[in-house]
Formats: structure tokens, sequence, C-alpha cells
């Protein structure tokens, strides 16, 4: 009886725990709710994901009001594989969280840091599961407000401006995307995705589809941090408290990624945004710049938070270069290295926060001497920097691997190399690192800092290693973006 | 294709374009979600407008009546609003906690005295 109820408590288990979680308002007892909460979202992600692959798409009717005049919740595999993506992370960053948080954020605002958690992870969840284009903004509003709090919370105060200029950012983002909706709902009369998807090829190719299209796109590449509009998110990343930037690099971006997916494959239809105009060389483009640009601007930070924002950027790069080869190979490399990117930058940003606790910072002079003072931490970190570059055994080999074949598979032997390239400013970018930990002594006169306390660090070891795990075997992560990829280029029949 | 007939258009979108101009162009925080506000209204108007059918009522089934105006935009607008004051709200309080950090809220004050603390911290190291 439950079991048919699973895409909406996805939501509403998270979303429950918020107000449960103000109302306890004690530092331990609130983690306890947060953890037990984010267990039980991963628990019903896996067991959806699960229904969805043995059964296909679910279709949940809020209310029991039937869609498409009711709200709509549909679960297929690529909602289903991003929900488990978004939940898994949850998981690992929560049990982070008690000690991580403790000297980032005021002791009486505890409470508060892991309500709005919980509301950013059911905002997330929100905009995946919701066939409904104006729900799934309300659940973009709800996670970015989160965001917006969580972000402030960091103890330094340039993380408030970072915060304001998101908000701003992330706001007019929003509101191109409801510009969008709102022209689609002027012409087809709905709200209902699928219904959407149903009607729109019977209206031709009008123009008010078109700015409809372009509105969806700029603003849901405004959440992505698509380059050039990826201004808010360095500073965001790099001021919030680590718990909170291994989060939002792991699961923010990915879900916005998710929603331009669904828009461009489902919604508007390959048809429509690739063969008649030339969306895909804009975003190959894009792509290609992202790939190399940032990456670029990485290589000279200072401060290694802000090396791994940078880094970030580059890496949507690569998601975005497989959607834009719009084939179902190219999807399947998107969805990979979205699930292998979260895992490998969420553990780097989780490792990175038990160095900043005992070291104070995140300057990039500050790691002399790491690969003695906190050996088990840096060679994490380096790991890490080894999926980011893509080197074979890591997750990120896995999903580099996929996107150079999609490429060639499509005839453009050229983007190989392109890839190969932006690997090499990855090899520089990290390299930085290395040399600081490893070829440089430890700072005199301070006594050696030691590892990180435990509860820091097995999280951010057991994702490190997954990202190695998943490299090693790619037969899961691998088939279900492939799943994934398949559902979405299918369309909602 | 008449002025008058789309009228409620060119003032959404006159609307846009002066909200998002304020936001890039003024320096002053509180000044710039003024324009995020009238940015966020000009939407509404987008919505609302295309619901109204002329001669048309309130969605009741009655004999008399035979043209009906849509109500959903003005509930999707009603949730949108809700979301807008919500924004403006965070946006609000981060502006006093920046002044109360910085001692402005002059953008490029707040991004001078950033500077000045970059470049103290690397000068230190």
């Amino acid at each position: 009886m439950l079991n048919q109820h699973l895409p909406i408590l996805l939501v509403v288990v998270p979303l429950l725990a918020a107000p449960v979680i103000v109302l306890l308002r004690h530092s331990l007892p609130s983690w306890l709710m947060a953890t037990v909460a984010s267990i039980a979202t991963l628990a019903i992600a896996l067991q959806l994901h699960q229904q969805v692959v043995s059964e296909g798409v679910i279709s949940y009717a809020i209310g029991n009001w039937p869609p498409p005049l009711g709200i709509e919740y549909r679960v297929d595999a690529a909602n289903a594989f991003v929900a488990v993506i978004v939940a898994l992370i949850g998981v690992f960053v929560m049990p982070y969280c008690r000690r991580g948080v403790a000297p980032e954020v005021r002791a009486e605002e505890h409470y508060l840091f892991y309500a709005m958690l919980m509301l950013c992870l059911s905002g997330l969840l929100g905009i995946l599961l919701t066939g409904d284009a104006f729900n799934l903004f309300v659940f973009l509003e709800i996670s970015s407000l989160a965001t917006y709090v969580l972000i402030a919370m960091g103890r330094d105060r340039r993380a408030l401006v970072a915060s304001y200029q998101y908000l701003l950012m992330g706001t007019v983002g929003a509101t191109l995307y409801v510009i969008g909706i709102g022209l689609l709902y002027l012409q087809t009369g709905t709200l209902n995705l699928a219904d959407m998807a149903l009607r729109l090829p019977t209206m031709g190719d009008p123009r008010a589809t078109l700015a409809a299209l372009a509105f969806i796109t700029v603003g849901i590449s405004l959440k992505i941090a698509l380059f050039p509009l990826h201004l808010w998110l360095p500073n965001a990343y790099a001021y919030s408290p680590s718990a909170v930037s291994a989060f939002l690099a792991a699961t923010a971006t990915k879900v916005s990624i998710y929603v331009l997916m669904r828009y461009f494959f489902t919604i508007f239809g390959e048809t429509v945004v690739f063969d008649a105009r030339h969306t895909g060389v804009i975003l190959l483009a894009l792509s290609l710049a992202a790939m190399f640009i940032p990456a670029v601007v990485a290589i000279f930070q200072t401060d290694v938070k802000r090396l791994l924002a940078y880094s970030s950027v580059s890496q949507i790069g690569y998601i975005t270069l497989g959607i834009s080869l719009h084939s179902v190979g190219g999807l399947t490399a998107a969805l990979a290295h979205l699930f292998n990117h979260a895992l490998t930058k969420g553990g780097m940003f989780l490792v990175l926060g038990g160095v900043v606790l005992r070291l104070g910072g995140s300057a990039l002079d500050r790691m002399a001497g790491l690969g003695r003072t906190m050996p088990i931490a840096a060679f994490a970190f380096v790991i890490g920097g080894l999926s980011l570059i893509g080197i074979p055994g890591t997750a990120g080999f896995v999903s580099k691997w996929y996107l150079v074949t999609a490429a060639m598979e499509e005839g453009q032997w050229w983007l190989a190399g392109a890839v190969m390239l932006s690997s090499m400013l990855a090899v520089i970018y990290v390299w930085r690192f290395v040399e600081m930990a490893y070829f440089r002594d430890p700072p005199e006169g301070h006594p050696p800092p030691g590892e990180a306390p435990l509860s820091l660090l097995l999280p951010a070891l057991l994702m490190i290693a997954a990202c190695v795990w998943f490299g090693l075997d790619a037969s899961w992560s691998g088939g279900m973006a492939r799943l994934a990829a398949e559902a979405l280029a299918g369309g909602w029949k | 294709m008449s002025f008058a007939g789309h009228y409620s258009y060119f003032v959404t979108i006159l609307l846009l374009m002066v909200g998002l101009f304020i936001v890039i162009a003024r320096s002053s925080l509180i000044k710039k979600l003024v324009g995020l506000g009238l940015f966020q209204t000009a939407v509404y108007l987008l919505y609302i407008a295309p619901g109204k059918l002329i001669g048309g009522v309130a969605p009741i089934i009655g004999d008399a009546f035979e043209v009906y105006s849509n109500p959903l935009p003005h509930v999707l607008i009603l949730t949108a609003i809700v979301v807008g004051v919500a924004t403006l709200a965070l946006g609000l309080a981060l502006v006093v906690r920046i002044k109360e950090a910085y001692g402005s809220i002059e953008e490029e004050e707040i991004l001078a005295l950033d500077a000045d603390d970059e470049l103290r911290t690397r000068n230190r190291s």
C-alpha cells in the first residue's frame, strides 16, 4: 500500500523533517532527525528506481486528481537515477555534518542549518519527480532559497556577498524559466509536461515556441552554471560551509542539468531543438569554452576551494558536451559523468573540509607538506584529482571514455582531442596541489595538525572509494545511465 | 498585429527590461532588489493578462453564460507572488547582514573591501 505512494514520500519525508527539526531546536536531535530522514530518502529513491526499472514509468496523481488537470509526479529511469544520486550524496554528507558544521556555523543556528539542508534536499527531489512545469518552478525556488541561506552561513563575510549575488542571478534565472513556461502554457493550455510534449508537435513550430525554448534554456543554464553564466558559482562554493560546498557541488547543478535534458529531449523534442536550428552547435561551443577557460582560471587560483569550484564549471562542460551530441550515446555519457562527477567532487570537497578544519583555511600555500602531516587526506584528495583528470581506474575515466566514444560515433573525431587537451589542464591544476602537498616541507614552528577526526574522514573516504569502485566496475552506473538516456530520448509514451 | 491588442505585452517587456537594467546598473544592494522585484512582477502581468477574456465571466457553469475567463493563471501567480515575497525578504535579510559585516551597502565599496582583504592575506603569506 505504501509502495504506491513512494513518489510523493520521497519529497514529503525531507519536507516534513524540516519543520520537525525547527521544533527540536537542539543540535544533536536535529542532526539525528536529518540523518534518519536522509537515509529514509535514499531507501525510497532506491526502491523507486528498482520499481521503475522493472515495471516502467510510474505516474502518481497528487490528491488523486487525475492528470493532466491535477498535478502529476512522473517517475522514469532518468529522474529516478538522478534522484538516487541526490539522495546518496545526502546520506554521505549527513554524518559529516555533525563534526564538520560545528566550527563553521554558530551553535545556536545548527538546527536551522539542518532544516535548510532538508528543505534543499526536498526541493531538489521535487524538481526531479514532478511532471508539472509550474510545480517544477516552485520546487526550484524552494531548493534555491534554502541554498542561499546555507551559503550565507559560511563564517567568512564574503559568504554573504556570494549568497546575495547567487540570489540575484538565481532569481533572474528562475524568472526567465517562468516566462518560458508562461509562453508554453499560452500556446498549449496545459502545464502537465507529458501533455505538453504531446500537444507541442501539433502546434507546428511557431515563434512563441522558439521564444519559450530560449527563455527556458537560458534560465536553466543560469542554474546549471553553464559557461558564461557561471559567475555566481566560484564564490558560492568557496565561502559556504564545507558540507554545503560538497552537497551543492554534487547535486544542485546536476538537477538543473536533468531539467534541461528533460525539456530538450522529452518536451520540445529533438527535431525542434536540434534539427530545426543550431542549438547543438551553440551548446557545443559553450561546452568547449567551459572545458577550457574555467580550467585555465582554476590553474591560477590560490585557494583550493575556489580551484575546485572552477574545476566544477569546467566539468559541467563535459556534461553539456554530451547533451550537445544529441544521441543516446552522448546522453549516456552526460548522465554517467553526472553521477561520477557528483561522487568525485562531493568526495573532494568533503576531504578538503577535514583539511580546512585542521589547518584553519583553504589557501593553497597552507597545504605545504600535507602529504606528511595529513597523509590519508592528501592521498584521498589526489585520488579524487585523478578522477577529475580521468585516469583509468577512476570514475572520471569511465565517463570520459563514454564521451569520447559517443563523439566518435557521431564522426566528431576532433572532439576526442579536445577532451584530451582539456584533461591536460586538469592535470596542471591537480598537480599544483600535489606539488604543494608532497614536494614542500611542512611549515616549521607549528605542531603538525594530524588527521581530521574520523567522523569527517570516513564519509569522505567512502565517497572517494566509491569513485574508484565505479571506475573499476562501471556496469551498474553505466547501465543505469544508459537506461536513463534511453528513457529521456524515447520520451514519455 | 495591432499595438492596442498587444498593449499588455509591450508593458510587460518594458517593465522586464527596466527591472533587469536596475539590477545590472545600480550599485546599491537595496536598489538591485527593487529592480529584481520589478522584473518578477512584470512576469505576473504576462500570465494574468491572457487569463482575461473580454466578456468572460467567472468559471461557474450556468445557462446564461458562454464565455469563461481562465482562473488558473491567477492561482499560479498567487504562488509566484509568495515565492517573490520570500525571495525579497531573504534578499533584504542578506543586505542587513552585509551592512553589519561591511558597513556599506554599495557594491563597489564592498568589492573594494574584499580586494583589500585579499591583498593583505597575500602579503602576509
